[in-house]
């Protein structure tokens, strides 16, 4: 047996030891969703490499992940989803795929999720107000979606929202923000293979706080782009009409990528705090993707379409 | 007759509004150096909106003096009104404290695009400045060298801070303005009190103008 020596790997590319053995009730908790246990053996892993070598990318524990989240729907404070999401109903959940697409359908959760291999994503993520984590997802390719669906010529973007349901979500109470919640990509943009559609995180199923049970993750945008919780995904020509632009346009734009250039209004997007650390980093173009997903945006005006 | 509080209380006053302030001290320290979660996953930030929530209450209790006062005629929380207002400024100095050191680590030009680029942090910044003349004069010295008059003309300036103070609040919140709403209401009560008041003041002044020079001897009744 080839064992590789400690030096040859980066310390972000070793998996914690909590995290090994999590993996296992990852793989117990998938089996609860009715994946097919071929397709588990060859969970996938890959981390996308940092870009500037001095910076780490530990992960972040895991409970800043599922204690400190942006989820409105369960209350504006940091810690409300975990408070309030605890009973989130996350069984049974369809998933309506609609508009111009030559499949549309309705699936049961374990349906859409099947026919996909999940694999492992360690990415970093970066909220947009100034704060990142590097966090182990468990997905697949929003493209292992398009092209099962098949969508029409005509679509050019695509458009995720979450469930409407203030009986559940106490946060949809208070017009916050224009619920439901939604969000949207360009349709090449959904194409890119780091673009994800994530139903666990650390191994383990989705926490509700997370987004269960099925979320976007597009790690080069900020993290109010992807969509948690999501039952319905439409094709449509025209961009979407997104929840933070509609709530304040000259803050939030459509694209939001991450762009340490670009200041938020409010505050600067230069740097950030990666959660646990107390000094602050560099935010990387991108998030650190540039080499990956620059080439969507080329002679996009990056200032005007923020 | 008055009421006049034991001896203890003053300590123990000053003890109790020190505790928010020992806390959020003890709390990074022990966030970041023995691995508790005290102040949560971001305690840099979660202390920096810690100590601007205690300026606004400081500044809250501070004008609160008066009109419990006056209404209740507890004369002698008069004597705690210095005190609660330097708290407001020790609070304001900790607030900006963290911000500059812990939050921008020192960057002076970060700090200076900060106040012309950001409008909430130049209203900020506006009320810091004005607080700081406020402590400054706070002295029993202080007062007796402006004067009774030029002093409370002055420290009149407090009603300006705290609605700085409170737009501030309001527009450094993403997009829930509960608790800045609740500090704006508390705030409008405060200083409505002393508006009705001034008018009333103003009115009986008039109306003794009025009623003095043809009688100044019923004028007294």
């Amino acid at each position: 047996m080839l064992i590789k020596k400690p030096d040859d790997l980066r310390s972000s590319e070793i998996t914690p030891e909590n995290l090994y053995y999590d993996r296992r009730e990852f793989l117990r908790a998938a089996g609860l969703l009715g994946i097919a246990a071929a397709t588990l053996g060859t969970v996938e892993s890959a981390h996308a490499g940092t870009q500037n070598g001095q910076e780490k990318d530990d992960l972040t524990p895991f409970e800043d992940v599922t204690t400190y989240n942006n989820f409105y729907e369960f209350g504006t404070d940091k810690s409300d989803p975990a408070e309030n999401a605890k009973g989130f109903k996350t069984k049974p959940w369809t998933v309506k795929v609609e508009g111009l697409v030559s499949k549309p359908a309705s699936y049961s959760i374990e349906d859409f999720i099947k026919p996909s291999k999940l694999q492992e994503r360690v990415y970093r993520h970066r909220c947009v107000e100034a704060w990142s984590m590097v966090i182990p997802w468990q997905g697949f390719p929003m493209s292992d979606l398009i092209n099962r669906v098949q969508p029409l010529s005509s679509a050019k973007f695509i458009e995720f929202q979450t469930l409407n349901d203030p009986q559940q979500m106490p946060g949809q109470r208070s017009p916050v923000l224009p619920w439901p919640y939604t969000e949207g990509l360009r349709l090449d943009e959904a194409m890119h293979p780091l673009a994800i559609f994530a139903v666990g995180l650390y191994g383990k199923t989705l926490l509700p706080q997370n987004g269960a049970p099925l979320r976007t993750v597009i790690p080069w945008k900020y993290g109010f782009k992807a969509t948690k919780s999501i039952v319905r995904i439409r094709f449509t020509d025209k961009q979407p009409r997104t929840a933070w632009n509609q709530a304040t346009p000259n803050e939030y734009g459509f694209y939001a990528n991450v762009n340490p250039e670009v200041d938020h209004p409010r505050w600067s997007q230069a740097k950030e705090r990666r959660i646990g650390e107390f000094r602050k980093r560099p935010t990387l173009m991108f998030n650190g993707y540039a080499d990956q997903v620059g080439r969507l945006y080329q002679g996009l005006d990056l200032r005007k379409n923020y | 007759m008055a009421w006049s509080p034991p001896r203890w209380l003053r300590p123990l006053v000053f003890v109790v509004c020190l505790i928010p302030a020992a806390w959020v001290v003890f709390a990074i320290a022990s966030d970041f150096f023995s691995g508790t979660r005290l102040l949560g996953s971001n305690p840099i930030k979660e202390a920096e909106h810690f100590t601007g929530r205690w300026v606004l209450r400081f500044l809250m209790f501070t004008l609160a003096v008066t009109p419990i006062r006056q209404t209740l005629g507890w004369n002698w929380l008069q004597r705690y009104r210095r005190m609660l207002g330097l708290f407001a400024f020790a609070y304001a100095t900790m607030h900006l404290s963290i911000y500059f050191f812990l939050d921008l680590e020192l960057a002076w030009g970060d700090l200076w695009a900060d106040i012309v680029k950001r409008p909430y942090i130049t209203i900020g910044m506006a009320a810091f400045a004005l607080l700081v003349p406020l402590a400054v004069t706070s002295t029993a010295k202080m007062v007796k060298r402006l004067g009774g008059k030029r002093w409370a003309a002055l420290h009149r300036s407090i009603y300006v801070i705290v609605v700085l103070g409170t737009i501030h609040f309001w527009m450094a919140v993403k997009r829930d303005i509960t608790l800045p709403l609740i500090f704006a209401l508390i705030f409008a009560v405060l200083l409505g009190y002393r508006v009705v008041a001034w008018r009333r003041r103003k009115l009986t002044a008039a109306a003794r103008e009025a009623a003095a020079p043809p009688t100044p001897r019923r004028a007294t009744a």
